[in-house]
């Protein structure tokens, strides 16, 4: 079994900046960290490796220096790594990126099973798993927590809904975008750590891919963002002290003028 | 400060790091006060091939020796010498194995040591024994193709959780010293039983409980090395392991030394900051001059001993008297820094400094390393032929 | 990328090579063909009168049929056989863009035997069409099956805006629609406009609500965006005229990959987080499992659900449902309570979009209240026992 993990390396939510001319992320000087549900991705993966035999690959597409997050996770345990990456590449929406992911995939060959995470922390889209699937023409199912392969070609899983679960039968290949519940994701062992240190990650670009530079990257991309902001602030903001007879009394009257429904 | 490691000994410190801070410090507080056995985080040490350090590579180690196993139990000490205690002293009950073991006992027992698939204990303290070993009672008679072991060991670190025990029993009484043997006693083996689990001061996540033989029948094989070798095989693996109880105290003292420092910072009185008092100022610095004095000398002495040097009985008693005692001065200091909110358990330097005072009491109390050094001391000069007045 | 030749439409007249700005044309044998100093400009498109060259259809040359593509289209949500609240939403938010625009606004409906109340209601709330498609494979929601024909209507009917909820069905199919038709997605909008140029205006939060950005589609159709629930404002006229139309649509189109084997409800109505109008939510200061009794108790009150941050749930008080922040749920109710929660910034983002946050902490110094619009500086353990008889009394 090979499973692919798509992961993407993104800035922590803290600190945050956006280049005003370009409106793209800058990146440079923020601390990066991996998509928090990208390494609940790789959990599940090491997990199914755990109990079968599988071979992970993982992939991001991001700046040379993603390469940093493709070595963490090669040092929790991931047999491979690669990187796509590529100046053409840059300011890439969903569409743009999936096309990129999924051609990398395609040509790795053979894959039976790829892990996304939910979503990522920075764009918060929820858009790349199901869009690289639909690339390569596969079943997927969103917001998974538990997984199980049923047979050689089937995989159940259990899926959070607003409403509750479900379970789904998909044939495999497919893409599953997970969820916290699929496991604490482990930390690195030093075996891992020391033959990621070591790590040969091949670098893909269009060039690679078979990509035309007008395909990827914001010239591929159907958005745009045309501007950037930050949200207003809370200015109206109320404290209340005093006894607690008070408070009680004054928050009941606040959320009544504010028609709260219920209260 | 630069301590010139290699790139290996530097990872090793961070995956130590990385985990006594995303597994160890959330919780050491709920160890400490449930007094509960950390296997979960046996389970994150062994995962991450820590427990295989010391253990050569053809027993499914990492192959490194004492430098790089002190690397790692400082970095986990930083956060909770209970559980670093716990993982330390799975090394302690394995050396006996390493040190005089035979091939097939090494083949078989030291890969799961290494993998962490089993902890290991060490069985020497008695009721009658303590700083004195040669009061030991227990015994093990051959019986045939097996021996039969008497007798009770006291405070044992890992007991009733590890499954692998190395035992010191004696099998000739008549010999004195030299009639004592060590046993590789595994759990669930007939006769061998375990105490209650003893409520202590500190390191509570710990679990320290008594180990109960009543003809205790076990295959001859079991017998490690020869008759006869048991105390040498102790103070050999003392040799290797005090330096590990020496990086307990070094964690310790810096993870104090960092709350001190940080509390010191922010806590204001008189209108300002209180590390701007001299007499605080004063305090932090000793702190931070013992913390790294006894560092310094963990590592130079580890880096030494690896080496199989003739002197290493003299520097693993030093290592451990200096880092055991600076410690517990250290954590004393955070506590008086911390004033009221240092003796309150939301803090956890009133912990520390509870944990702190094992470290000049088990392995050897600091006055009996005090002894060896003295005696070492005495030795070496007695060779040395010039007179220094 | 440069403007593509349709070798068998191109009758090598050569009237593009002579209206080229670049001289990117020269006029070949069989067809023109375009060198790399193409800019895209279009000159050459608009003057072909054969309809041979066309401009790539993504990037940045406009697509040649933009205009072909009329009116806005929402897609349609049930539960239980009725319209989901999200979708009398958008239909609200839908009105006012095809006003705008002056075209016409239609709701997409999916499923199987649904009753014609739902088709009703859809143009009670403002839909000039419905289209509505009954089919058994629908009668369970899946992601192939819905996009599928979703993307059957896309092609037939060419709306120029599709909205549909930011719901987990929403998230879940819509980006297979976009990536099936070719076209951009914005995700998780709380504001919508028309520009100018008439082009759809979508802004969304991003990093945890840190940012909010603008975005457009501009060059393909449809413009889709996935909505945040309980964002724009339903507007019910009963009066409003509509029709509804059932679309047939092939058995072919079903390609049964994925199966659905069981749907289980969630019992526990409090962990309703992303429905629920009052979220009351708590965090280590509870101290323990039991407490959240109090929460629970609230929460029933006021019907609303109870989140918890990630201490409590990683103290085992309350099952990771419940989890609101970064690696949880990110929620936007009208009223969000936090209580005994101090309010770290992986908590922060996943709560910052609701309307209303009360925060209940005693140490005044908690972050929580820096985002909070009502602080309220007490002992949670007195103050909401005290909070929820005052509610029972003014009930009475
Ligand atoms: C402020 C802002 C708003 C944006 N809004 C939109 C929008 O509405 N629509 C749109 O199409 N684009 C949008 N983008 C662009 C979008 O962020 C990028 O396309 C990004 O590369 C992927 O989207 P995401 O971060 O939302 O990832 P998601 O779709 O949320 O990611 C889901 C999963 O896909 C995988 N994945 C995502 N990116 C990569 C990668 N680079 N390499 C490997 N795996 C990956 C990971 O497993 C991840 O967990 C926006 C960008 C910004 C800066
Ligand atoms: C938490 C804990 C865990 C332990 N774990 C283990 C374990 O895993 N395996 C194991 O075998 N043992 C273990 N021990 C036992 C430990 O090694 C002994 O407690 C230690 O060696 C001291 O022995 P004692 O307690 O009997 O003290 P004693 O020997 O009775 O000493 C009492 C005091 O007299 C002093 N003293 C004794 N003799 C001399 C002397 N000659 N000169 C100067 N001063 C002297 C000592 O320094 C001490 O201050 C553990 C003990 C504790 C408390």
């Amino acid at each position: 079994m090979h499973i692919v993990v798509c992961i993407k390396q993104v800035p922590d939510t803290k600190n945050v900046r956006i280049d005003p001319d370009t409106h793209t992320l800058v990146r440079q000087g923020v601390e990066s960290i991996i998509n928090p549900f990208d390494l609940f991705a790789v959990e599940a993966a090491l997990q199914i490796k755990d109990a079968s035999s599988a071979t992970i690959t993982v992939i991001t597409m991001g700046p040379p220096q993603a390469e940093e997050a493709l070595r963490e996770v090669l040092s929790r345990g991931v047999d491979a790594a690669l990187l796509l990456s590529d100046r053409a590449f840059a300011g890439a929406d969903t569409w743009a990126t999936s096309v990129t992911l999924s051609a990398a995939i395609r040509k790795l060959g053979n894959v039976d099973l790829i892990l996304c995470g939910k979503q990522a922390v920075d764009g918060d889209t929820a858009q790349v798993g199901p869009e690289v699937a639909t690339l390569l023409d596969i079943p997927y199912a969103t917001f998974v927590k538990k997984m199980e392969p049923l047979d050689a070609q089937h995989l159940k899983v259990t899926r959070q809904t607003d409403e509750g679960t479900e379970v789904w039968k998909l044939s495999t290949p497919a893409l599953i975008t997970v969820i916290k519940e699929v496991g604490e994701p482990r930390l690195p062992s030093l075996r891992h750590k020391m033959r990621a240190k070591k790590a040969a990650i091949p670098v893909w670009g269009i060039a690679e891919l078979g990509l035309d530079a007008n395909d990827v990257g914001l010239c591929g991309s159907f958005t745009q963002v045309v501007r950037v902001f930050s949200p207003p602030r809370r200015t109206d903001r109320v404290i209340i002290e005093g006894s607690l007879e008070e408070q009680v009394e004054q928050l009941y009257r606040y959320l009544k003028e504010a028609k709260v429904p219920g209260i | 400060m630069n301590y010139f490691l290699t790139e290996e000994q530097q990872m090793i410190q961070e995956l130590a790091a990385q985990i006594a801070r995303e597994k160890i410090k959330p919780v050491r507080a709920q160890l400490d006060e449930q007094e509960e056995f950390p296997w979960e985080i046996m389970q994150v040490l062994a995962q991450a091939d820590l427990f295989g350090l010391y253990i050569p590579e053809e027993y499914g180690g990492m192959g490194g020796g004492i430098l790089e196993n002190c690397l790692a139990i400082e970095q986990l000490a930083q956060a909770c010498i209970g559980v670093a205690t716990s993982f330390a002293a799975s090394g302690l009950g394995a050396y006996p194995i390493l040190l005089y073991g035979s091939e097939e006992q090494k083949q078989r027992y030291l890969p799961e040591v290494a993998a962490g698939k089993r902890l290991a204990a060490f069985g020497l303290t008695e009721s009658s024994a303590g700083s004195d070993v040669s009061g030991i009672k227990t015994t093990a008679v051959r019986d045939g193709d097996h021996y039969l072991l008497n007798g009770n060991k006291q405070w044992i670190t890992n007991g009733g959780e590890a499954e692998i025990y190395s035992v010191l029993a004696l099998t000739d009484r008549s010999k004195g010293p030299r009639g004592a043997s060590f046993f590789i006693v595994e759990k669930g083996d007939p006769g061998f039983s375990f105490g209650r689990k003893e409520k202590k001061l500190g390191i509570r996540a710990s679990a320290t409980r008594e180990l109960i033989f009543q003809d205790c029948r076990i295959p001859k094989d079991r017998l490690i090395g020869r008759e006869g070798i048991g105390f040498i095989n102790a103070m050999k693996t003392f040799d290797k392991s005090r330096p590990g109880i020496a990086a307990l105290g070094v964690g310790l003292s810096q993870g104090a030394l960092d709350l001190a420092v940080e509390y010191a910072r922010q806590r204001e009185q008189f209108g300002k900051p209180i590390i701007t008092f001299q007499a605080i100022q004063h305090k932090l610095a000793n702190m931070a001059i013992k913390t790294e004095a006894s560092r310094a000398l963990l590592y130079a002495a580890a880096r030494h001993m690896d080496t199989e040097p003739p002197d290493a009985s003299k520097l693993a008693a030093m290592v451990k008297v200096f880092s055991g005692d600076v410690a517990m001065e250290v954590a004393t200091d955070a506590v008086q820094i911390l004033g009221g909110y240092g003796y309150m358990q939301d803090y956890p330097v009133e912990k520390m400094m509870r944990d702190a005072k094992i470290l000049q009491i088990y392995e050897g109390t600091n006055e009996i390393q005090r002894n060896i050094i003295g005696q070492e001391l005495n030795k070496e000069y007695s060779r040395i032929k010039e007179t220094f007045f | 990328m440069k403007a593509l030749v349709d070798g068998k439409k191109c009758t090598v007249c050569g009237v593009c090579s002579d209206v080229c700005p670049f001289g990117a044309i020269t006029v070949g044998e069989t067809s023109v063909e375009i060198s790399d100093e193409c800019t895209l400009c279009g000159m050459c498109v608009d003057t072909c009168e054969f309809g041979a060259i066309s401009l790539p259809e993504v990037g940045a040359g406009p697509a040649a049929d933009l205009a072909d593509y009329n009116g806005v289209w929402v897609f349609a949500e049930w539960r239980d056989g009725t319209v989901h609240k999200v979708s009398y939403e958008l239909l609200g938010a839908g009105r006012q863009l095809a006003d705008k625009r002056g075209v016409e606004l239609a709701a997409v409906l999916l499923g199987h035997g649904l009753g014609e109340a739902l088709s009703s209601e859809l143009i009670a709330y403002g839909a000039d069409v419905v289209y509505l498609v009954d089919h058994p494979q629908l009668a369970r929601f899946t992601n192939e099956a819905y996009a599928d024909v979703l993307v059957d209507l896309i092609h037939k009917k060419r709306p120029e805006i599709l909205l549909a909820g930011a719901t987990s069905i929403g998230r879940s199919f819509i980006p297979r629609v976009a990536a099936s038709v070719r076209t951009g997605l914005t995700a998780d909008c709380t504001e919508l406009d028309i520009s100018e140029e008439g082009l759809l205006l979508q802004t969304r939060p991003a990093f945890g609500g840190n940012v909010m950005a603008t975005i457009v589609c501009p060059n393909s159709r449809p413009q889709m965006a996935t909505v945040r629930p309980k964002v724009m404002r339903p507007v019910r006229q009963p009066e409003h005229p509509g029709r509804s139309e059932v679309i047939e649509v092939s058995d072919g189109i079903f390609q049964n990959r994925v199966e659905v084997l069981e749907v289980i409800p969630e019992q526990d109505q409090t962990a309703k987080l992303t429905e629920a109008d009052i979220i009351v939510s708590g965090g280590r200061g509870l101290g323990k499992a039991e407490n959240f009794v109090l929460l629970e108790e609230l929460a029933q009150l006021v019907k609303g659900a109870v989140g918890a941050s990630r201490g409590a749930v990683e103290e085992g008080w309350i099952a990771p449902s419940h989890q609101v922040g970064q690696t949880g749920r990110t929620v936007a109710p009208t009223l969000y309570m936090a209580v005994g929660l101090s309010g770290a910034i992986q908590h922060v983002v996943g709560m910052q979009g609701s309307k209303i946050i009360v925060a209940v902490n005693k140490d005044r110094e908690a972050p929580v209240f820096d985002v909070a619009s009502c602080g309220v500086v007490a002992d949670l353990f007195e103050f909401i026992p005290a909070f929820i008889r005052k509610i029972k009394q003014e009930r009475e």
